[in-house]
């Protein structure tokens, strides 16, 4: 089984948790992620490896609490277990596959969006134990949601902030951020976006005009993660791609972003009415007008 | 009851109305006078041909003549001696076109109901408690052998090695062991708990050992499994891989799915059941894309799950890869088919949601390679059917993890991976078998695969 040995709670809904995992720990490298399923009777749920301890046989996972599933993983505490995780899946970042004398060359910038923060921290150690130095920009809506604070100011060389209602760093989303690095004078010319999609769409439009080279990593809808039932399928550059084999960190300039929000939509009614169904339980009233 | 020799003895099924709601098995199986009488209906033939059509040579006559006498547990212990999934079979083998398309008796009137009868032996075995056993005389050979999916190849070559006395693990990457028989086939045709968990079951008490949730190549790789693992040889069995699209305007549209994603979300998440908290399009009506057996389960299955149902097929009838059987249940249950048809187009409205399927007829022209006579689209018939759910069933193409990530294993220009006659790959000690080598094929060739690959590595490890 595996067993929570860790749980902390970093800010409104975002939950970290260490979880006893050996063969995913042993072999997790930055970029990957793992399924995870709360009990037996859980929804697969896919969410990027935060950290990982080889030796302790330990991954970190990061979530924010956004449906019933999350909501129950939640609800899990110290010393109790989850029924199945499996992973790493997916491919390593492409910088891992890079000789390191040519990462030190690049100039990399990082930008991280809400709970993206976490995946993105992997990489950020990964570069940094690897005597990497490179940049990073970190978006909320407001100062409480920020995470790793202290954790990101440790492998970056510069971290800037950016809060949408100006409650910390610059005032503004994090193009506002980048624009702002630019005009200074700031240059990059690698760049990795990790968040909500939407912030991953409007990131790559700036990068594209400002001609930097942008990846950006996937969590699209997926049931086995591991290149069998196509849930998780997106347009790059017209053509139908697997987050789950083909990604999920995909050239960021030619992924069909509208499509991408347009299918995580897809099971939006069915998981607030499973939502209600916890929340609720037997008080539930029908007035969702979905059940029956 | 009424009994012609010529002819089968009728097997009970749920009426088509009623099943058309649930997920309950369609048929009902022999009863234990019927099973009997139906097994007077076999010759005993000296050279028993429907052997030869069987992929894993069940010594058909041996385990009909105990049934004749009323002897279950003999009649088990012939079929266990060369199937491990009787269960399995003797619902979702293609008898028509294996076993029971050679007998005799088909010659003039029908075929003996082969597959009839080894359901009702299997599954009156495990009432009974019974079990297939390890040979008595049995030595342990002290080696390891690493399997590579829960699956039907899998488990075969699994509980032929276990009987041969190697230490048997199998890796699966889901939660669940089965394969594409507990993600792919639904439970009207082969029920998870009853038949497939409990010949799963069967499995382990050979003492094969079945480890979950390890995807290799990523949790660990083939070279692992020799190096650090300390197994002697890996048999391949993961399956088929991923699904294949039309390539089509508007196919990424909220309500078009694989019929692989739709299937595994309906049986191994079950979310046929209200009560699931993986969620399934419940749509009103639906279109299914493809002719085969898979096509069938996903047009059954939306049927089941409240729509309005129409199979989309380019071809025309006599060309529906089905087993003719799935269709007739299909047809039985209200399922539409719109034969020598072919989507151009998926129809979507300004949220993204299907609302219907642009279709063009077909005619059929010349024969291609494979003899089929290939459809030719007929200019100006397009037309639209509403729906709100398109669901592809076109097939798969094999799964690039393995191969990948393991060095000096070759694959065909499909992505197949290639084999010997004893099913080794190019890797010393790695052998394959099932969907991984042949592209999506059935159960019972899997099977074959499976057996034949657990012959291969004790001839392989005998020598090494």
């Amino acid at each position: 089984m595996f067993e929570i040995v860790k749980k902390q709670m970093l800010g409104p809904k975002v939950f970290l948790m260490d979880v006893k995992a050996p063969l995913v720990a042993s072999k997790a490298m930055p970029g990957q992620f793992l399924i995870v399923r709360a009990d037996k009777d859980g929804e697969r749920i896919p969410l990027t490896v935060c950290d990982f301890d080889r030796e302790n046989g330990i991954v970190t996972i990061v979530y924010q609490t956004v449906g019933a599933e999350t909501e129950r993983m939640s609800r899990l505490n110290e010393g109790d277990c989850f029924a199945d995780i499996v992973g790493p899946l997916g491919n390593p970042s492409d910088l891992c596959d890079l000789p390191i004398e040519e990462l030190k060359k690049k100039k990399i910038l990082f930008i991280a969006g809400g709970v993206g923060t976490a995946p993105v921290y992997n990489q950020l150690k990964w570069l940094h134990d690897n005597g990497v130095e490179v940049d990073c920009i970190q978006g909320a809506r407001t100062k409480d949601l920020l995470i790793f604070e202290d954790e990101m100011r440790a492998v970056t060389k510069n971290l800037y902030f950016a809060t949408d209602d100006g409650s910390y760093g610059i005032h503004g989303n994090v193009c506002v951020a980048l624009q702002k690095l630019w005009d200074e004078g700031v240059r990059y010319d690698h760049c990795v976006v990790i968040g909500p999609v939407i912030m991953m769409k409007f990131a790559c439009q700036l990068t594209k005009q400002l001609g930097i080279h942008t990846v950006i990593s996937m969590n699209t809808i997926m049931v086995d993660g591991t290149g069998m039932c196509g849930a998780c399928r997106l347009l790059v550059d017209g053509q139908v791609k697997f987050a789950c084999v083909d990604g999920p960190e995909f050239d960021g300039h030619l992924v069909d972003f509208d499509q991408a929000l347009q299918r995580s939509r897809l099971y939006k009614t069915q998981e607030g009415e499973l939502m209600l169904r916890l929340t609720e339980g037997d008080t539930h009233s029908g007035g969702c007008g979905m059940c029956s | 009851m009424d009994f012609d020799v010529l002819k089968k003895v009728p097997v009970s099924e749920q009426d088509p109305k009623v099943r058309a709601t649930n997920f309950d098995e369609v048929n009902l199986g022999y009863t234990k006078e019927e099973a009997v009488l139906e097994a007077s209906r076999c010759l005993n033939c000296k050279n028993a041909r429907c052997m030869q059509g069987c992929p894993v040579s069940i010594n058909i006559p041996g385990f009909i003549s105990k049934l004749k006498d009323g002897d279950v547990e003999g009649a088990y212990n012939v079929i266990s001696l060369s199937s491990s999934l009787p269960a399995v079979c003797g619902r979702v083998c293609p008898q028509e076109t294996q076993c029971e398309a050679q007998c005799i008796r088909g010659v003039k009137g029908e075929a003996v109901s082969i597959g009839r009868l080894e359901r009702f032996v299997a599954d009156t075995a495990k009432e009974m408690g019974i079990k297939p056993q390890l040979p008595d005389n049995l030595v342990k050979k002290g080696k390891k052998v690493a399997v590579i999916g829960a699956g039907p190849s899998g488990l075969t070559c699994a509980g032929d090695l276990a009987k041969l006395g190697y230490d048997v693990t199998i890796f699966e990457a889901l939660h669940k062991a089965g394969g594409v028989l507990v993600y792919g086939i639904p439970e009207f045709r082969l029920p998870k708990d009853k038949v497939v968990a409990k010949e799963i079951e069967n499995v382990k008490s050979l003492g094969v050992e079945i480890v979950t949730d390890c995807v290799i190549g990523r949790s660990l790789t083939i070279d692992d499994l020799f190096e650090k693992e300390g197994f002697s040889a890996v048999f391949i069995g993961s399956g088929a891989g991923l699904p294949r699209f039309m390539n089509i305007p508007g196919e990424q549209s909220l309500g078009v799915f694989s019929a692989n994603e739709y299937l595994t979300r309906s049986n191994l998440m079950g979310a046929y059941s209200p009560d699931s908290r993986t969620p399934i399009m419940r749509a009103k009506k639906a279109v299914i894309v493809g002719g085969g057996n898979v096509a069938m389960d996903a047009a059954r299955t939306a049927k089941r799950l409240g729509a309005e149902v129409h199979v989309v097929y380019r071809r025309s009838e006599a060309e529906l890869p089905a087993r003719a059987e799935e269709v007739h249940h299909a047809k039985e249950e209200g399922i539409i088919f719109d034969l020598l048809t072919n989507p151009v187009e998926i129809i979507a409205d300004e949220n993204g949601w299907v609302t219907g399927c642009k279709c063009i007829r077909m005619e059929l022209g010349e024969p291609d390679a494979s003899g089929r006579r290939s459809p030719v689209p007929v200019e100006g018939s397009e037309f639209t059917i509403d729906c709100d759910a398109v669901i592809m069933s076109l097939g798969t193409s094999p799964n690039p993890l393995i191969k990948t990530t393991t060095a000096g294993l070759e694959t065909n220009k499909r992505g197949g991976i290639i084999v010997n006659e004893a099913e080794m790959t190019t890797r010393d000690g790695v052998f394959a078998g099932g969907d991984a080598v042949t592209g999506a094929a059935t159960v019972i060739l899997a099977m074959g695969a499976g057996k034949a690959a657990a012959k291969g590595i004790d001839e392989y490890l005998s020598k090494n």
